[in-house]
């Protein structure tokens, strides 16, 4: 057993010094948001009475439980201070566990690193645990400074605790995961879509879970993304749940180390297929090669997409009965600006949050373009016959055609599901158009990875995801952390028309689509002038 | 007709690293050109200019009497590349890459790709994350060499190839050579560019050192003699003859080198001193590189 962890400190140090700069920014940025958005929000509303109207009533709705989680305690001001970023900040740590597992089993595995580790006095077991123990080590710092935060700004003691617990459940749940299926999958983009469709599936459960009604009791435990909520942190405080996460660690750490025990270094346990010996009609041009290399995704992202519809549309009709309370649909109305049905307020909040998630396909994308690059794939297709216009073009055409075929299942999700409930929210012509309105601002968030590709290629993954974490904040969080208008304005999302809820307008669309365009246009032109590599 | 490349004065920086210092090239029409020179000399950056993927700082450089920079599309149907790091798509097989290539080049010759899969001995059905380091050149090199360019650029082609297919390697450039294409090859396998070669250039630090025929170089460089006299003269006789350094007296037996232009008068010179015995070396390749890249 020992013999086989030989080496395991030096790892870990090695994967320390890799992540330098990855670990204090995700350690640091997910408790700081926590903390920062508590403190906020606690000095937003000074009394119980005035969160009632602020938050209690958004959570009066399912869809908005089904997002965020269950209030643990409405007559606790520190429950209500955190209810908006407990589920976010958990499924950011799950990311955050995962990444670094993936980092540096798969990847490097994958990238012919390991052989030169594996070359030296290193047992079979060692990357693995490294790896494993660094992303734990990261989870439980991210954790117990989370903890220590909301104690440190004065709230109850035993309910940080409990929400540092809660989160721990979950983020080494998926440091588990990710190393059984760093295991299973041969590449790290499989053990990427392992982890990542676990996470949706899990989420949605545990989506379920909090908001259906009817649902049975045990539910909520079964899934890992489910202790979060069931720590009910500031309300019945079940510290204990993180043993869960560390049983479940422990679970899947025992069968990751059975699975390596039985395949090659480089193989996983999923066989490589053979394939075919000439190309087909389709992979002929840059365009069919874009295309080729985010097919996969982009049917996974769609997917994923409809799912998403079809999770709003059959949650519509419960969501209007809770809304037969004419106080909270007085004040719902209110605050979708005074016009428009309840229906649509829901329809309008929902599509503009999921909105956000098709822009991280679109980034996801452009990013495949520079990996592309600077894997040297790019060098072989550019000293053929295609221009770089092209090559760009057809990127572009990808991410950009992609992100609309995303947000067009997300609103046939939503009609379909709609319409076997009973068609609370109007049907095709008002769904649709709602969810499509979305597209010049999702396109935007393209636009921007795309200018940092042709002008700042070694920081297109930061300004593109840094792009999209800020507008989301922006969107989310904007009202809770009072930020300035002009701050607000950055972000695409602000200027979309709340459609059903207003009316369809041409001016922000087309200047949407204009910046979008110019952006893109402007990525292109950088591109076709810099050295390529 | 202008030469397929012409460079004068190129110069590449990168950042502060300057990796082409006024660098000089010249290939003709259907020569077989030797690009030498030791690791971070340069030769990458050369190909990657000529590609149009790196923007040269300053000098020329015409690539079939075009700009590499701005004529992208319409030069790079006139040529073929195989780069020194072959880098392909994982999940895509080397039948596919192979077609993809020639079709974004603008055209396949279906038979030649067959044949040249059976003569590399390349199985086209396996993914490209499955093939080895060599059988990845091979698909590089497939579909290259089953294309009509007219201008090959080969970037150190043959580092993982195993010697029967740097035999299949060599074999098609002679093919290429008879079809009167040209081809630039960068290798640091100097038997290779002895066989290979018709004329080669040296490059050291960004800038080119030598360049010339095999015949001409050699003939820059010393002759090493070993003899041995009946009666050797002294030392200080024999280092005073035109063109000879390095000279060793060990009793009967002398060592020297001569300059290659003097060595019919050198070796006159012992003749009076009655051989015995007699090795003469012509330099090597490896002795002409050793003194390019060093100094």
């Amino acid at each position: 057993m020992t013999a086989s962890l030989v080496g395991t400190g030096t790892l870990a140090r090695l994967a320390v010094r890799r992540d330098r700069v990855l670990l204090p920014v995700g350690i640091l940025g997910i408790t700081i948001f926590a903390v920062s958005s508590a403190k906020a929000t606690l000095a937003l509303y000074p009394t119980v009475a005035s969160m009632d109207a602020g938050i209690k009533t958004i959570f009066a709705s399912p869809s908005a439980v089904a997002l965020y989680g269950p209030i643990s305690d409405p007559t606790d001001p520190d429950a209500l201070a955190v209810v908006k970023t407990t589920m976010f900040g958990a499924v950011l740590l799950a990311i955050f566990g995962y990444a670094v597992v993936r980092r540096h089993t798969r990847s490097e595995e994958e990238d012919g690193r390991f052989e030169l580790v594996g070359a030296g006095v290193v047992g079979r077991r060692a990357p693995l645990t490294a790896a494993v123990a660094v992303a734990t080590a990261a989870v439980l710092a991210t954790c117990l400074l989370t903890g220590l935060g909301y104690a440190a700004i004065g709230m109850d003691v035993a309910g940080s605790l409990a929400a540092a617990a809660g989160w721990a459940a979950t983020g080494l749940a998926f440091v588990g995961l990710a190393a059984v299926a760093a295991q299973l999958a041969s590449t790290a983009r499989g053990c990427a879509g392992l982890t990542m469709g676990a996470l949706g599936v899990l989420f949605l459960l545990r989506a379920i879970a909090d908001a259906g009604t009817g649902v049975p009791g045990w539910l909520g435990w079964v899934s890992p993304v489910g202790w979060t909520s069931k720590a009910e942190a500031f309300g019945a405080d079940r510290s204990w749940v993180v043993l869960l996460g560390v049983g479940l660690l422990a679970v899947c750490l025992l069968a990751a180390f059975a699975l390596l025990q039985r395949r090659d270094l480089g193989a996983g346990l999923l066989p490589a297929r053979r394939g075919r010996a000439n190309a087909g009609a389709t992979l002929a041009g840059p365009v069919g090669l874009a295309w080729r290399l985010g097919r996969s995704s982009t049917i996974g992202w769609t997917v994923g997409m409809l799912v998403g519809g079809l999770v709003i549309g059959s949650l519509a009709k419960s969501a209007m009965d809770m809304f037969a309370d004419p106080a909270i649909a007085d004040l719902l109305r209110k605050m979708g600006g005074g016009v428009g049905l309840l229906s649509d307020v829901y329809l309008s909040t929902e599509l503009g949050f999921i909105a956000i998630i098709a822009a991280a396909y679109g980034v996801t994308t452009v990013l495949r373009w520079r990996a592309e690059e600077t894997q040297g794939h790019t060098e072989l297709v550019l000293a053929t016959a295609d221009s770089r216009t092209r090559y760009a073009a057809s990127h572009l055409l990808v991410a950009l055609l992609g992100t609309a075929a995303l947000v067009f299942a997300l609103g046939l999700g939503t009609v379909l599901a709609d319409a076997s409930g009973g068609g609370t929210l109007g049907g095709a012509g008002r769904v649709l158009p709602a969810a499509l309105i979305r597209l010049p601002a999702v396109w935007g968030c393209v636009g921007v990875a795309v200018a940092a590709i042709g002008w700042f290629p070694r920081w297109t993954a930061a300004i593109g995801w840094g792009a999209l974490a800020f507008f989301l904040v922006v969107g989310e969080f904007g009202g809770v952390f009072g930020m300035p208008q002009w701050l607000m304005d950055l972000a695409p999302f602000t200027h979309v028309p709340r459609m059903p809820v207003e009316a369809f307008a041409w001016p922000p669309t087309i200047a949407l689509t204009a910046v979008a365009a110019g952006l893109c246009i402007v990525g292109v032109l950088g591109f076709r002038r810099r050295d390529i590599g | 007709m202008s030469a397929p490349i012409e460079i004068s004065g190129l110069r590449k920086s990168f950042g502060t690293t300057v990796a082409l210092d006024g660098l000089d090239l010249t290939v003709a029409q259907g020569e077989i050109h030797g690009f030498l020179g030791p690791n971070g000399a340069g030769k990458s950056t050369t190909i990657r200019v000529l590609l149009g993927l790196l923007r040269a700082d300053g000098g020329q450089a015409r690539l079939l009497g075009g700009d590499p920079w701005t004529d992208v599309a319409q030069l790079h149907r006139r040529i073929a590349y195989v780069p020194g790091d072959v880098a392909l798509w994982p999940n895509l097989t080397g039948g596919e890459v192979i077609d993809l290539l020639a079709r974004l080049r603008g055209g396949l010759n279906a038979a030649r790709r067959d044949d040249l899969l059976a003569r590399f001995d390349l199985d086209p059905t396996k993914k490209c994350r499955a093939y080895s380091k060599g059988n990845r050149q091979k698909v590089a090199l497939v579909a290259a060499l089953s294309s009509d360019a007219e201008l090959l650029l080969f970037d150190e082609p043959t580092a993982g190839l195993d010697p029967l297919m740097d035999r299949v390697f060599r074999d098609h450039v002679d093919e290429v050579r008879t079809e009167g294409r040209t081809v630039l090859l960068s290798s640091h396998i100097l038997s290779e560019v002895e066989a290979l070669c018709d004329r080669v250039s040296i490059i050291r630090a960004g800038r080119t050192v030598e360049s010339g025929s095999l015949a001409q170089l050699r003939h820059l460089t010393r002759t090493s003699v070993t003899a041995t006299l009946e009666h050797p003269p002294s030392a200080a006789e024999l280092a005073a003859l035109t063109g000879v350094h390095d000279v060793v007296l060990d009793g009967s037996r002398v060592t020297l080198s001569a300059d290659t232009d003097h060595i019919g008068a050198v070796l006159s010179a012992l003749g009076a001193h009655g051989i015995q015995t007699l090795i003469s070396q012509p330099p090597t390749l490896e002795e002409l590189f050793m003194r390019s890249y060093a100094s």
